[in-house]
């Protein structure tokens, strides 16, 4: 998977989360939470969709790695087949 | 024959607008199917028929506005439709929906009808005229609602039109209805509730409710560090060992704590009507979501008390996904019997809430944060929540209130117990 369709995957699935928020704009390198204003719920129903799409298993101690889209990507990118 | 009312969503509601009608004369419907789309001021409500018959008439429709208590449809129940059929399904143990005038404020709230009666409350997002529920419907059903053409007032998507699209059926022309309506309203030109106005129109509601509130509610406030180094230790080592969908938030912890210790301090759960203190009958937790684009809402996870913490998070985050799909139920809008807050992932160390009447208390959470803590002469770091409790000193005293925050905290202790 290249690093542009995991961003994809990862904007689309925020999408669906946060349908209000302008995830066009967001600054892949700040905290996603602070940007569009995400909770826990809305970081671990992002968790489960990136699963559900990836296979990946993000176990809870890796969330901080997922609070930015860059991080999502670098995250993703090693361990997706 | 039964009559189907606008329900009273909250105690701030006065009106509501129908959306959308889910049901049409001759549908069998059943308790508990969701039966027509709800706007007010707060949310978009899918409301809930207590009933079990034959819709019979559509008395209201969609596009207007109307006072709490309006009939809103006639239903010929089973009994009277074909009392030699099977026997009903076992009542529930809800009442029928129906207008509880306790629930209506006593100070006079903001006027809430200032728009013609048959103004259409979906945002405008972008150009599109479309309701929550039917976003939510185009998301599931990978409609684009840029293809789809709207049957509602105004134009507007509705639910059964992104259906059809998926299914690429042609609209069927407009029913007659708006036409009596765009008399009244003045032409079909009439602005839609924008995400603004819907805005203005919700925190015109929160202000009536909290200016309630503070007007008639002598709160008490009452706070403790809990120690939660049980509690988050347990949780993870069970989250290590769970599949990512089956996860648990903390907060399900904290929840079903405040939901138990009801049980010690019953006074914590209920309603303050007509001058006196009437008990919950369940303990349905009103639970304070915020909306990303403003404002908030608290509707009722129910039976909190008697719910497993995988149920109890089945249902917060179906709750939270619909709160902000917005499309919430009628059940979980008017019956919270306490409310808790947990503004701590905002970052905030404590807060102490407002009661949302006529409930009588609300209980807050701060952000669970490593500090010192002494246990037998020796200072270790331990993760620490501030619990807080606002309660109505009507019906109950600080003595009591610390009680309740004891049991919570002894709860907490435990938390495989829980």
């Amino acid at each position: 998977m290249t690093d542009e369709a995991i961003k994809a995957l990862v904007l689309k699935q925020l999408n669906r989360i946060a349908p209000e928020a302008e995830t066009a704009e967001l600054d892949p390198d700040v905290d996603m939470r602070e940007q569009i204003d995400l909770d826990s719920m809305d970081i671990l129903n992002l968790t489960i969709a990136l699963h559900e799409a990836t296979g990946v298993d993000i176990p809870e101690s890796e969330y901080p790695h997922m609070t930015t889209l860059n991080g999502c990507v670098a995250y993703l990118r090693t361990r997706v087949k | 024959m039964a009559e189907f009312r606008m329900p009273a969503l909250g105690a701030d509601m006065e009106a509501g607008t129908i959306v959308e009608w889910l049901v049409k004369p001759g549908d069998k419907v059943k308790r508990g199917d969701i039966i027509a789309v709800v706007d007010t001021e707060k949310a978009t409500i899918e409301v809930e028929v207590f009933e079990a018959g034959l819709i019979q008439s559509i008395v209201v429709p969609a596009g207007e506005k109307v006072p709490i208590g309006t009939v809103l449809a006639s239903i010929a129940t089973d009994d009277e439709a074909a009392p030699a059929l099977a026997p009903r399904p076992p009542s529930p143990a809800k009442p029928p929906e129906i207008v509880r005038p306790a629930f209506q404020p006593i100070v006079p709230a903001p006027p809430i009808i200032e728009r013609p009666p048959s103004t259409m409350p979906p945002v405008t997002r972008g150009r599109l005229r479309v309701s929550p529920l039917a976003m939510r419907v185009a998301l599931d059903l990978g409609v684009d609602l840029s293809k789809v053409k709207g049957t509602g007032p105004d134009g507007a998507i509705t639910k059964s039109d992104v259906e059809r699209a998926a299914k690429s059926v042609p609209p069927p022309p407009p029913p007659a209805a708006p036409s009596v309506k765009a008399d009244k309203a003045g032409g079909p030109s009439q602005p839609v509730m924008t995400a603004d106005e819907r805005h203005v129109a919700m925190r015109k509601v929160i202000a009536a409710a909290m200016v309630r509130s503070k007007h008639e509610i002598p709160h008490y406030y009452l706070g403790t560090p809990i120690d939660m180094s049980h509690s988050m230790g347990w949780l993870q080592a069970e989250n290590l060992r769970r599949p990512v969908a089956q996860r648990l938030l903390y907060s399900v912890l904290l929840l079903k704590a405040a939901a138990v210790a009801i049980r010690d301090v019953p006074e914590m759960n209920g309603f303050w009507i007509d001058g006196a203190f009437k008990p919950g009958e369940a303990v349905h937790v009103g639970v304070a979501i915020a909306l990303r684009q403003g404002g908030l809402i608290a509707p009722a996870l129910h039976d909190v008390d008697k719910k497993s913490l995988d149920e109890i998070m089945a249902n917060l985050r179906d709750l939270v996904n619909r709160v902000r799909a917005g499309t919430l139920r009628s059940s979980e809008i008017a019956d919270a019997t306490i409310t808790v807050t947990s503004l701590g992932e905002r970052g905030v160390e404590s807060v102490f809430g407002v009661i949302y009447p006529p409930q009588v208390a609300i209980v807050g959470f701060g952000k669970i944060a490593e500090r010192p803590w002494a246990v037998d002469g020796l200072v270790g770091a331990r993760p620490v929540v501030a619990a807080s409790l606002a309660a109505d000193h009507r019906v109950s005293d600080g003595h009591r209130g610390a009680l309740f925050l004891a049991a919570i905290d002894r709860l907490l202790q435990e938390p495989e117990k829980l």
